[in-house]
């Protein structure tokens, strides 16, 4: 299951990016409260209508396609493991839309931020936030957007998207979110 | 003491019935499910005088001895005024060690004073004999006193019932940062927001609470003056800015920033000029705590490759290096060193629990205070007997108290919000 952009892209040039961006394998699972699902939910993209779509009815550049549907920089979150700060294969070229964006438009801002599952301490999962929202920015700022437009802040346990104690609404919480300007 | 005034934000169309409503469900019981093995026995007799004020005053007083767990009560039999000599005999066939009596009469002002007398019984020896001019709403902040009075007398150490508590509410969509009285009565919120606000630190002499708060979008630390209700940014550079925590001369605020990379440790002048790094690791390094002399500053970092607490020379200078604390286990958090400076409170995982941990800081003992899976944010009281922290009880969160022995166990809740990030304030002097 891909995001349609990628037919777009050079396929070439991907791949150098993501070879700079560099793609370790996750951290250990360092938790022993609980087995960590690898593929969080969140990352199913709505293909359907994206199938249907002309590849020419939307500029991939335009400010316009930041809320378009059938743009991957509708998307907006990058999921993470736990305990972990690295950025999955599976985001990369996710990534690569919205460093190619925001190098196509010097003047848009963007926040990205990091969040943490809510074991442990508050001020440490900031912290780990933080690392998460500061991977989203280097791999941003390798990809063409300039230091001046990120700015990486975390929100720790405070904002989950998921408020279940267990895994499946953990792995949703574990989380970057990319924010533009006038979206903060 | 003067009231204090605090900066409210009511609730826009909310009436004032219905502010009055939530304000009295929103309080924190207090309720005692521990105490200590040797509760020393000790009458509260009745005091004479201004009946309801009297009545009122005695019962408070009751009220904060048996909360702390290190009293029994015992029935004096009847009322005692201060100037009558207490019924030793009586007494000492009903068991207890010191009684208490007093006696409130009107002042000519509309004010009352309150004479109050401690003795010992078996000795049959005044321990004190104190006096208070206060007025009706000041009740209970007298009761508190008289309170600290007995126990400072009868234990050697001095009482925290009139110190306040700090801590953040959170119901749908709101968070409150209160303050109460050490029994949770008196709560006032000195902020609330839509957004979250974390890790409040009361100032060294009370009129202060640094805090971080997220309305801006992102993590930004305040420093709020409780009597005018005016805050200003202490800290509020590119990135997240959090975990602040006060000097021992209350000039300076240790802060986590994250301007020049990861979480790195900073101290501030609290007005928020001066900014320096105090430690520098290529990981996290976060939740400073000052040691009660200034000289050190503990923290938690992953340095070391998990979440360990160690403590820094802040005299030193930016090179001085970095001294491991804990070494069990793979995720010890939030150190608290005493108010004596001898141990240190933290949060310790073990089996995925996370558990309020207390450790000599001269012997390294450690020692598990409690029973529960998810607590977090540790607070010593000012004399150093309890340690305030959040839990959670059916997926609620509360706050409980432990004393530092273990043995004295307190449930702090609200009905039908989510309770933490409990901050003990200092001694009221």
């Amino acid at each position: 299951m891909r995001a349609p952009f990628i037919s777009l892209s050079s396929l070439a040039a991907l791949s150098v990016l993501l070879a700079a961006c560099g793609s370790q394998p996750p951290a250990p699972e360092q938790s022993p409260a609980g087995v960590e699902s690898r593929s969080p939910g969140a990352i199913k993209v709505d293909t359907a209508p994206i199938a249907q779509v002309q590849p020419e009815a939307f500029d991939p550049a335009s400010i316009a396609a930041l809320k378009d549907p059938r743009s991957p920089l509708s998307k907006r979150s990058i999921y993470f493991d736990y305990d972990s700060y690295v950025v999955k294969d599976e985001f990369q070229a996710l990534l690569v839309a919205h460093g190619k964006f925001l190098a196509a438009n010097p003047k848009m801002k963007m926040l990205i931020q990091g969040n943490a599952d809510e074991r442990g301490s508050r001020e440490y999962n900031l912290a780990l936030g933080q690392k998460r929202a500061d991977a989203v920015r280097k791999a941003l700022n390798l990809l063409g957007a300039k230091e001046t437009q990120l700015e990486a802040v975390s929100l720790g346990e405070e904002k989950p998207m998921c408020t279940e104690s267990g895994e499946e609404c953990w792995s949703k919480n574990r989380r970057g979110d990319m924010l533009y300007s006038g979206e903060f | 003491m003067p009231a204090m005034k605090f900066h409210r934000l009511v609730l826009a169309g909310a009436t004032g019935l219905a502010l009055c409503s939530l304000a009295a469900h929103a309080q924190l019981t207090v309720e005692i499910t521990g105490a200590g093995a040797n509760r020393l026995p000790v009458a509260i007799a009745d005091f004479t005088g201004e009946r309801i004020v009297a009545q009122a005053l005695a019962s408070v007083v009751r009220a904060d001895l048996e909360r702390s767990g290190l009293f029994r009560l015992v029935d004096a039999g009847s009322p005692l005024a201060d100037n009558a000599t207490p019924p030793f005999e009586d007494l000492k066939t009903r068991g207890a060690d010191a009684v208490a009596g007093g006696n409130v009469s009107a002042a000519a002002d509309g004010r009352y004073e309150t004479r109050v007398r401690l003795s010992d019984v078996p000795k049959q020896a005044v321990l004190g004999n104190p006096a208070y001019l206060h007025t009706g709403a000041q009740l209970r902040a007298t009761a508190h006193r008289i309170a600290d009075f007995i126990y400072e007398k009868l234990t050697g150490e001095p009482g925290v019932f009139s110190t306040r508590i700090a801590y953040v509410v959170k119901s749908t969509g709101r968070y409150e940062l209160k303050i109460a009285d050490a029994d949770g009565s008196n709560d006032q919120a000195a902020l609330a927001s839509r957004e979250p606000i974390i890790s409040p630190a009361w100032s060294p002499d009370g009129g202060k609470l640094a805090y971080v708060s997220f309305e801006a979008k992102k993590p930004v630390v305040y420093v709020h003056d409780l009597a005018s209700g005016r805050r200003h940014v202490a800290a509020n550079f590119k990135g997240s800015n959090s975990a602040p925590a006060w000097s021992p001369d209350g000039k300076q605020l240790a802060v986590v920033l994250t301007k020049d990379g990861s979480s790195q440790l900073y101290i501030v002048n609290a007005d928020g000029s001066g900014v320096m790094r105090v430690a520098t690791s290529s990981g996290i390094d976060t939740e400073p705590r000052w040691s009660p002399d200034g000289q050190f500053v503990y923290f938690t970092s992953d340095r070391g490759g998990s979440p360990q607490i160690y403590r820094i020379a802040i005299s030193g200078g930016a090179a001085s290096p970095a001294e491991r604390v804990t070494f069990e286990g793979s995720y010890n958090v939030t150190p608290r060193p005493s108010p004596d400076g001898k141990s240190l409170a933290f949060i310790a995982r073990n089996n995925g629990r996370f558990q309020l941990a207390l450790m000599d800081l001269a012997t390294k003992q450690t020692q598990i205070l409690t029973d529960s899976a998810k607590d977090e944010s540790p607070s010593f009281a000012p004399n150093g007997r309890m340690i305030l922290y959040a839990t959670e009880i059916g997926g609620r969160g509360i706050l409980a108290a432990v004393s530092s022995d273990g043995r004295v166990k307190q449930k702090l809740s609200v009905q039908a919000a989510d309770v933490r990030e409990p901050a003990w304030g200092p001694l009221v002097r």
